[in-house]
């Protein structure tokens, strides 16, 4: 059995879930974070699939390294927010980070 | 003095009374000594009043000053067209006669009054109410129109109310004072009446040319009886003002008023005003009309004489001698004898004025007793105003040589006359018997006030001799109670100077068929002739002689009967009242007019009120509480539409709102992983829709 197309996807699909249930299920916004790069890297395995089966030359290698390179700022930046944030609140539970609600 | 000049001051005599009025009673309070300028102003009038009766009796005895300007002035009116409402003096004999009787009266009352009315709290305010009265009793002696006059005619009811209630914490005062103005007014609707009528008919108020339209055959709506009806309407004003019988009621309560009060208004002058417009208007009364004024004064003069025999106030007894004077002149119209009306005005005008001022000096001198069985011998405490009162007495029984012999007498024999003339022998009865009950009670007055014992003998030791300023106007005024001021004749005024020459009337203008037969027409070359037919001016000089001598022995017996009775004690007076026990109490209860209005006019009035009050409670009070309950009814059901039908509406969409926010809300967590699992789950819900 070669591998194909498909289970580029599937595992892409798997990884993108994975990241879905992370930002969705855990308090902690390290881990939200960690979900968001999750979902970035199964797009960048998107990328690279279609890339490599399909007709497009190198175009999604070319994307996956932008991917990547924007996912390093923003997790410099984020990090950044979230270091601010618990010396703002003393945590990093994005529940009780809610002071705009009020 | 030319005609101009005394139109001139017959005007300043007629108004600054007012003038006085006005600032006496604005500035009373707060000038102690402001009735002096009324005492100015009524002295003024006084002058200015002789002087004119001097020279208009003297220089222009035939003359009729007139003097008239529009007032108002319409002009195509529907029915009546063009018409003017002219106002004016008119300045007679007649008319100059009675001003100089007012004013001179006034003057004196004024003057008596610094002292009798001496302490009182309103000293100021009496005399100001005094100017006023002077003033509209001046208005309607100089007017010449009835409009005019009917103004006047009011006014001097008015200070004649407020006169009577001078002393208003009284409570008799105040009713007095509601009395009197409420009987005048139903006269005085009577007398509008007959304005209205006047007004219809001639579309002038003037004196003088309502007779020429009469003259000239001008009838109210064509018929005599209406002619007959104008001037019994008009003559309901004299009877309420005058005290005529049936209204006669009002003046003996008027007596609550200050004596002088009684002396000028209730017994001089403002009584005599009802005398005066008959006077005025006796050219247009019908014969109809003239028996009806006969007879009206034949009762008041009859019944009041009889009431003053059992009366023990002395200003009652002088109330109720009053209308029945006033009745012997108006009776005196009533006959024909129109002349010797207007002269007894004038000579009961001084000795009536007298006699109340001569009570006011026993009541003040007695320090307010009224009652005569209180005072006796009081004439050696008292002897001017016992002197005077005496000359009083005389003149009003109708003794020879005072005033009220000469013109009583004058109506004795025209009553007579009357009768030969027309058949109606009770008027002359009634004449002759009211003198003999006249001279009997006030010389029953005169013996039980001053002569005799004291049978108070406290009151009798307190009392004393008046002031001057009392004294003085009773012996001027007994002064004018002589002959010798009217005629040079003491027994006959017929050929003195105010009869032969001032008194002159206008000749009656009724048609020849309506009027009494023995009154004749004017000449046609419009001079002035006599009154009467020859034939009526043979005969009275025929009765002359017995008319004399029958009133003198009239009066002889009335005054020799009050001397047995009350001086001499031959007879006694308390046996025979009570031998005719039912008379005495009848007329010492004054006929039971009073009870007889005040259990049918009153207690009817009453009756009615309560009726009206009734429906008022009942019925009209009823209606609009129904309509106020169905109101209510309809309001209720309206206000449950609101609040159920309306208000649940709204409050329906209001919960239903509020149920879906609930709702909603619970969506707006403010998680954003919350909001990341709605996009998501709507994501894969539109993928799955439309993939």
């Amino acid at each position: 059995m070669s591998i194909g197309l498909n289970h580029f996807l599937i595992v892409s699909g798997i990884l993108f879930s994975l990241g879905i249930f992370a930002i969705v299920t855990r308090k902690n916004a390290i881990m939200v974070l960690m979900g968001i790069e999750f979902i970035l890297n199964a797009s960048n395995i998107n990328f690279i699939a279609f890339s490599k089966f399909g007709n497009f030359g190198v175009q999604g290698e070319v994307i996956a390294l932008f991917v990547i390179v924007l996912a390093a700022c923003e997790a410099a930046i984020a990090l950044a927010i979230v270091l601010n944030i618990y010396k703002q609140f003393t945590t990093v539970n994005v529940d009780e980070i809610n002071n705009l609600k009020n | 003095m030319n005609e101009n000049l005394m139109i001139n001051l017959s005007v300043i005599a007629l108004f600054i009374p007012l003038i006085g009025f006005f600032f006496t009673v604005v500035l009373g309070k707060r000038i102690k000594s402001m009735y002096l300028f009324e005492i100015l102003i009524i002295s003024a009038v006084m002058i200015i009043s002789a002087l004119l009766a001097f020279f208009k009796l003297a220089y222009y005895t035939d003359a009729v000053f007139i003097a008239e300007f529009t007032w108002i002035k319409i002009q195509n009116l529907p029915v009546f067209g063009d018409f003017s409402f002219n106002l004016g003096v008119k300045l007679d004999n007649i008319s100059v006669i009675m001003l100089f009787v007012v004013a001179a009266i006034s003057t004196l009352v004024h003057y008596y009054s610094i002292a009798y009315m001496k302490g009182d709290k309103r000293y100021n305010r009496f005399f100001a109410y005094l100017g006023i009265f002077t003033f509209s009793m001046n208005g309607i002696v100089l007017t010449h129109n009835l409009l005019m006059m009917y103004i006047f005619w009011e006014l001097v009811g008015l200070s004649s109310y407020l006169l009577i209630g001078f002393w208003y914490e009284k409570k008799s005062a105040s009713d007095a004072a509601k009395k009197a103005f409420l009987v005048n007014r139903i006269g005085d609707m009577g007398m509008l009446a007959g304005i209205l009528i006047v007004f219809f008919t001639f579309h002038t108020f003037t004196f003088d040319e309502i007779f020429g339209q009469v003259a000239s055959g001008v009838l109210p709506f064509n018929s005599e009886f209406w002619l007959t009806m104008m001037g019994i309407l008009l003559f309901c004003g004299a009877i309420g003002k005058s005290a005529q019988f049936p209204l006669h009621v009002w003046l003996p309560d008027a007596m609550e008023g200050p004596t002088p009060v009684s002396a000028l208004i209730h017994a001089a002058t403002m009584v005599a005003a009802g005398v005066y417009l008959t006077v005025r208007i006796f050219p247009i009364m019908t014969g109809d009309a003239l028996l009806f004024v006969a007879v009206v004064g034949m009762l008041s003069a009859f019944i009041p004489a009889t009431i003053a025999l059992t009366q023990t106030d002395i200003k009652r007894v002088l109330a109720y001698s009053t209308v029945s004077q006033l009745g012997y002149m108006i009776m005196a119209i009533g006959v024909g004898s129109v002349v010797y009306g207007f002269f007894h005005l004038v000579t009961h005008a001084f000795f009536k004025a007298g006699l109340f001022l001569g009570s006011g000096s026993v009541i003040h001198g007695m320090h307010h007793e009224q009652e005569i069985t209180q005072m006796g011998g009081l004439r050696k405490k008292m002897p001017v105003t016992y002197y005077t009162f005496l000359i009083f007495c005389l003149a009003i029984s109708g003794v020879p040589f005072f005033s009220g012999f000469l013109s009583k007498d004058g109506i004795l024999a025209a009553t007579a006359n009357f009768s030969i003339f027309t058949g109606h022998w009770l008027i002359p009865v009634a004449a002759f018997s009211v003198a003999i009950l006249t001279a009997f009670y006030m010389f029953r007055l005169l013996i039980l006030t001053f002569h005799g014992t004291p049978r108070n003998q406290h009151k009798y030791d307190h009392a004393h001799e008046s002031p001057k300023f009392m004294i003085v106007p009773l012996v001027i005024l007994a002064l004018f109670s002589f002959f010798f001021i009217f005629s040079p004749n003491p027994i006959s005024a017929e050929n003195g100077w105010t009869l032969s020459s001032w008194l002159k009337v206008p000749n009656s203008v009724v048609p020849e068929s309506a009027r009494y037969s023995f009154l004749a027409s004017a000449p046609a070359d419009g001079s002035s002739g006599s009154l009467y037919t020859h034939e009526y001016v043979e005969s009275s000089h025929h009765i002359h002689y017995y008319v004399l001598f029958g009133s003198l022995l009239l009066a002889g017996i009335g005054i020799l009967f009050a001397y047995l009775f009350y001086q001499y004690r031959k007879l006694n007076a308390d046996k025979l009242t009570g031998k005719i026990t039912p008379l005495y109490t009848f007329s010492r209860n004054k006929w039971y007019f009073d009870e007889l209005y005040q259990s049918t006019f009153v207690a009817g009035t009453m009756r009615l009120a309560g009726l009206l009050a009734w429906f008022d409670s009942t019925i009209v009070d009823g209606i609009v509480n129904l309509s106020a309950s169905v109101t209510r009814i309809f309001s209720r059901i309206s206000g449950a539409f609101d609040n159920y039908v309306v208000d649940g509406l709204v409050n329906l969409f209001a919960t239903l709102s509020g149920m879906f926010g609930l709702i909603l809300r619970r969506f707006q967590t403010g998680r954003v992983q919350v909001y990341l699992v709605f996009v998501l789950f709507s994501l894969i819900v539109l993928i799955l829709t439309f993939a």
